[in-house]
């Protein structure tokens, strides 16, 4: 171990000495003074910010005997994600203020989770990737049950963790039985002994892939895998959720990136079977059951399920093109959801969560600008130009029919389609419904202003969406 | 002569079982987190077994870091378990369901 590894490791070594100050910190800070905690987060975020732009590899870079890889994935993946978490953090501020719950614990567990994730997303052996994976996985379970008198917010903290405890036991088998055939937990090596040895990609090896992917599932929360998905986002409050909902689905995509094209890539003819199954599922489950739902909280979880068949299919192909589509249209979905479940905050006030679908109700004769926001997120999570989300469809469509699968580019338009109803019925609700809530929107200039930002993202970037695709494909070209 | 086999086989009765009572236990949310703790168990049989075999001491290594998440993993489970209960009075595990759609 030597210099360099210290410096490629540099944001996360930032990162982890920040908490510690702020977790000490915070011991100091009385509840009236609270907002300190949140101003000394931001803080931390803003250093990692710095310290990841700074120590920015020009390309690959393998370090810790081969355990850790800086690259152009990681940077731009671990820059969102702060990002993200710092967006969540300003959103939660106001709404956790106001409801009693305005703790430490949600901003450090928040770090301690992007801790998790930005260890994730560098990972280069599977020990690295199962210690982020659980770094923030046990902030996730701990964070949904953040509100310790409220009992739906305790059974979908239960749900999530005996789930995901299932989940990642399945994963470490899974682990044990890619160690036991290539002999190696590191993704290079992994490849490279498949590579040198065709009998190894034979049943033993793959009987590990499939559990595996039952991981990588249960992380995106794709069907059959997505039981938990839908009951945390409703029963957690509404902050949590959008932590949940944004930052770790980039961890994911780097999770599955890293698992399926650095280590397995040589047996990418027996995983995009599976892949292709779940996320088929995922698309036509999450879209359909999503209709049902009278929470938007429980909407937006099933549209997130049928987001991740997206994510799932661009992935699927196998191509550079395809994982150029799937790193858009993950980073373009990030945006639009976190703006979602910001509205969704910012309709929430002491006391009311406005979680159901009729609490939009005329949302337009209270305030113009956030109902034209919030149509904005919406028109774009159904994909309809000029929005970003068009493209994002629009390039995994394209990745997926240039792999010469003309069928399923068909189930995702009608798929699509099918997912308008329900974005559009929010639409319909805000504009042409008579308004039901009476109350005054509060929030602070700040807030607002970062959530009109969040709306106007999705359509600036829908107009200019050329150096975000550029950039997609240069990572995809410098993943091997 | 035990073989490598005979402990993979161990390993797989272990996790079948272990996935067996987290499925036909509708009960008692503690013996489902006893049972995720013996599906790691399995694991790390699996593990050893695979280092042993290998002469390679990396699947050691990892059943160390195991257990410490498995630790770190049941107090936060049993944690949730408490604020369950003080907000059910109940750990039933046919309870856990107040969320549908």
């Amino acid at each position: 171990m030597n210099l360099t590894d210290y410096i490629s490791a540099a944001p996360e070594i930032t990162l982890l000495g920040l908490i510690c100050v702020v977790l000490i910190a915070d011991l100091f800070v009385d509840d009236e003074h609270r907002v300190m905690t949140f101003w000394m987060s931001i803080a931390a975020l803003a250093l990692t910010a710095w310290s990841l732009v700074a120590t920015a590899p020009i390309e690959r870079v393998v370090v810790f005997d081969g355990s850790y890889v800086s690259d152009p994935l990681s940077q731009v993946l671990k820059l969102t994600a702060v990002g993200f978490v710092a967006i969540a953090f300003l959103y939660a501020r106001d709404y956790l203020r106001a409801n009693d719950l305005h703790k430490g614990e949600y901003y450090l567990l928040g770090l301690f989770g992007l801790l998790g994730m930005m260890i994730m997303t560098s990972a280069n052996s599977l020990l690295t990737m199962y210690l982020g994976l659980e770094t923030l996985a046990l902030s996730l379970y701990a964070l949904v049950a953040i509100d310790r008198n409220n009992a739906t917010a305790a059974e979908s903290a239960m749900k999530y963790f005996v789930l995901g405890a299932i989940a990642s036991g399945a994963l470490l088998y899974g682990i044990s039985w890619i160690y036991g055939v290539t002999g190696t937990l590191k993704f290079d090596e992994i490849a490279t002994a498949i590579a040198a040895n065709p009998d190894l990609n034979s049943l033993p090896l793959w009987f590990g892939l499939a559990f595996l992917i039952v991981g990588i599932a249960f992380k995106f929360g794709a069907v059959p895998f997505h039981m938990w998905l839908p009951d945390v986002y409703e029963g957690a409050r509404t902050p949590v959720t959008l932590y949940i909902a944004s930052a770790p689905k980039l961890a994911a995509l780097a999770f599955t990136l890293r698992i399926l094209v650095d280590g397995l890539g040589g047996l990418q003819d027996v995983w995009a079977d599976m892949i292709m199954v779940v996320a088929v599922l995922s698309l036509l489950v999450g879209n359909v059951i999503a209709i049902a739902q009278t929470n938007i909280k429980r909407m937006l979880g099933y549209s997130a399920i049928a987001h991740v068949g997206f994510i799932l299919l661009a992935i699927f192909c196998g191509t550079d093109k395809g994982y150029a589509a799937a790193l858009f249209y993950t980073l373009t979905y990030v945006v639009a959801t976190a703006g979602a479940f910001g509205i969704v905050i910012l309709l929430s006030r002491r006391g009311f969560e406005a979680e159901n679908l009729a609490d939009f109700k005329g949302l337009n004769a209270r305030s113009p600008w956030f109902a034209l926001m919030m149509m904005f997120l919406m028109l774009s999570l159904t994909g309809i130009p000029p929005f970003i989300g068009f493209l994002g469809k629009l390039n995994v469509i394209d990745a997926v029919l240039s792999s010469g699968y003309a069928g399923l580019a068909v189930l995702m338009v009608i798929a699509s389609v099918v997912g308008a109803f329900y974005y559009l019925r929010v639409i319909w609700y805000m504009y042409f419904e008579p308004r039901e809530d009476q109350a005054v929107l509060q929030a602070s200039t700040d807030t607002r202003l970062v959530l009109s930002l969040n709306g106007v993202a999705v359509l600036a970037l829908g107009i200019v969406p050329g150096w975000l695709w550029t950039l997609c494909t240069q990572i995809a070209l410098s993943m091997r | 002569m035990i073989g490598l086999q005979h402990y993979l086989t161990l390993s797989a009765m272990l996790f079948v079982l272990s996935i067996a009572g987290i499925v036909v236990n509708r009960r008692n949310l503690i013996l489902l987190l006893m049972c995720i703790e013996l599906m790691l168990l399995a694991v790390n049989f699996n593990f050893i077994a695979f280092s042993r075999y290998l002469g390679d001491d990396t699947g050691q290594v990892f059943v160390f870091f195991i257990l410490t998440v498995a630790a770190a993993e049941a107090a936060i489970g049993l944690a949730i378990l408490v604020v369950l209960f003080r907000n059910r009075r109940s750990i039933n595990v046919q309870e856990l369901n107040t969320m549908k759609g």
